[in-house]
């Protein structure tokens, strides 16, 4: 469980698909085929209507993609980057039906993205079940010049847009799927801590 | 104590729309601007029956973002504590009534992407004050609306007008029956779902809903119960230290009132919550009615609704 006095920083659960779901749509980055597997393994008639869009990771377990062949899903798309696997996402949801639950796991720089992809399509947020595996990269929003530096593990960064080193803090934006990041050497400038990594 | 401001207002227009609903219209006696209010806001009407005062919510009727007239359309009931039969008897063009600042239990969801309404007799009221919304900002909606007889359908070709094929009525002694598994069976995702009508038919269209997968989150309803009667059985106020009779036909929270206590409330149907109440003693079981508290908090016994519930028994103390 991540804890954070910030009220807006995201929390993750687990994967439970609801019997009642008439399609189920699993995004899954990488290292979430172990929670993918948790949840869903052995029950043949919920992967009977499961679609599954994949991308790997550089953590995943080995073999994952003959683990996720193997459970005998509807229909899986294996998708090269997170950016293809989105574009993926969305066009799936933009015909589904109400009765479609949408499940995520990955990456917290994945998930975010990922759901605000759901949330953009009209699914609620807390319909969208999430649960966090392997890194804890993040995606961060520049407030400055408004770019996003993706698979972030340290603060502070340098933006990869307007190259300022940026505090990466717990305020998050559920709509743009990312943290925020602020110059931290505003008022001194060149006065720059070491980098921490994220510990939640 | 609803929370807001109380008005004093003049019926304008009194019209019975069919034999059994009464459609008032409202503006302030001082001719100021009553407040405006979104679709599906209901407001609290003093009634001053010359028996005891009667306390109802009613859904206001369209939507008056300028803070216009009020109007609400209220059915006779059989089953009346009084409220629908005074309104239907007593209220006319130029009587003066008490109305409450409104408050909005169910409001439209603007982040959806489709909105599906689904209404069963005079629940639509605030059914047919969101079609006139939706309808205004070019969102896309449809609208179910089931009656008895076309009669009894108030407002049916009002809303035929207005609404054209977005309107689906359902007429049931013309043997026409409310699917409402094959109207939520393509609805695009991002739909939500809406529904004001009899306890039955919320329960049954909530039901169907949550079998084909629909989220709680995408689902809505409103429903004012009338607080239940039972047998008459005492109140005191452990903090006041007051006691009060709590009559056959009256609610707790109307004999709180008359006892001189201004006690919190909003929706006075067992909705909304505000009224809730520590039980600090129960001589008797308590009978909860409200759509609020969840089994586990009614089983416990230590929270009661003041305005829809009551006790089985001899006396009830309440933290007030």
């Amino acid at each position: 469980m991540l804890l954070s006095e910030i009220k807006s920083r995201p929390t993750y659960g687990s994967l439970s698909p609801s019997p009642l779901a008439t399609r189920h749509i699993v995004a899954i980055e990488g290292a979430g085929i172990k929670a993918f597997e948790a949840a869903f393994a052995g029950k043949a008639a919920l992967l009977g209507r499961t679609t599954v869009v994949f991308t790997p990771s550089p953590d995943m377990p080995p073999d994952t993609l003959g683990r996720l062949e193997a459970l005998g899903v509807d229909a899986l798309h294996v998708s090269p980057s997170v950016e293809t696997l989105l574009v993926r996402l969305a066009g799936l949801l933009a015909t589904a039906t109400m009765g479609t639950e949408l499940s995520v796991t990955g990456s917290e720089n994945f998930i975010g993205q990922a759901v605000a992809v759901g949330m953009a399509h009209g699914i609620g947020h807390r319909s969208i079940a999430t649960e966090h595996s392997g890194s804890l990269a993040r995606r961060v929003q520049c407030v400055h010049c408004k770019g996003f530096t993706g698979g972030v593990t340290e603060s502070p960064v340098a933006c990869g847009h307007c190259g300022l080193m940026l505090l990466v803090r717990d305020h998050y934006s559920r709509r743009l799927g990312a943290f925020m990041g602020v110059c931290i050497d505003a008022e001194a400038p060149g006065d720059i801590p070491a980098p921490e990594a994220f510990h939640a | 104590m609803s929370g807001g401001e109380d008005f004093r207002v003049r019926v304008v227009e009194a019209e019975n729309v069919t034999p059994t609903i009464r459609r008032l219209r409202m503006l302030r006696c001082d001719g100021g601007a009553l407040p405006p209010y979104a679709a599906g806001a209901h407001t609290v009407l003093t009634l001053e029956t010359g028996g005891p005062k009667l306390r109802n919510a009613y859904s206001l009727l369209g939507s008056t973002l300028s803070g216009g007239a009020y109007e609400i359309a209220v059915l006779r009931t059989e089953a009346s504590r009084g409220g629908s039969a005074f309104i239907h008897a007593a209220v006319g063009v130029g009587t003066e009534l008490t109305l409450s600042t409104p408050v909005n239990l169910f409001p439209v969801h603007h982040l959806a992407r489709r909105h599906v309404l689904v209404a069963g007799g005079i629940g639509i009221t605030p059914i047919a004050a969101m079609a006139a919304e939706l309808s205004a900002m070019n969102a896309p909606f449809e609208l179910h609306y089931a009656v008895r007889d076309e009669a009894l359908g108030a407002f049916a070709g009002d809303l035929a007008l207005r609404h054209g094929a977005k309107l689906r009525l359902y007429v049931s002694r013309r043997q026409e029956r409310l699917a409402v598994r094959e109207i939520l069976q393509h609805q695009p995702l991002g739909t939500h779902l809406y529904v004001c009508g009899p306890e039955r038919m919320i329960e049954a269209v909530l039901g169907d809903a949550r079998a084909a997968g629909w989220p709680e989150d995408s689902l809505h309803a409103e429903r004012f119960l009338a607080p239940a009667g039972g047998e008459p059985f005492a109140v005191r106020l452990a903090r006041s230290g007051l006691m009060a009779t709590v009559g056959e036909h009256q609610s707790l929270l109307e004999a709180i009132e008359a006892a001189g206590v201004d006690a919190p409330y909003l929706c006075r149907g067992g909705a909304c919550g505000q009224c809730e109440t520590t039980v600090v003693a129960a001589d008797g079981s308590l009978r909860h009615h409200d759509h609020f508290l969840s089994d586990a908090e009614k089983a416990a016994g230590d929270k009661i609704m003041i305005c829809v519930s009551r006790l089985e028994g001899r006396e009830l103390v309440l933290d007030l």
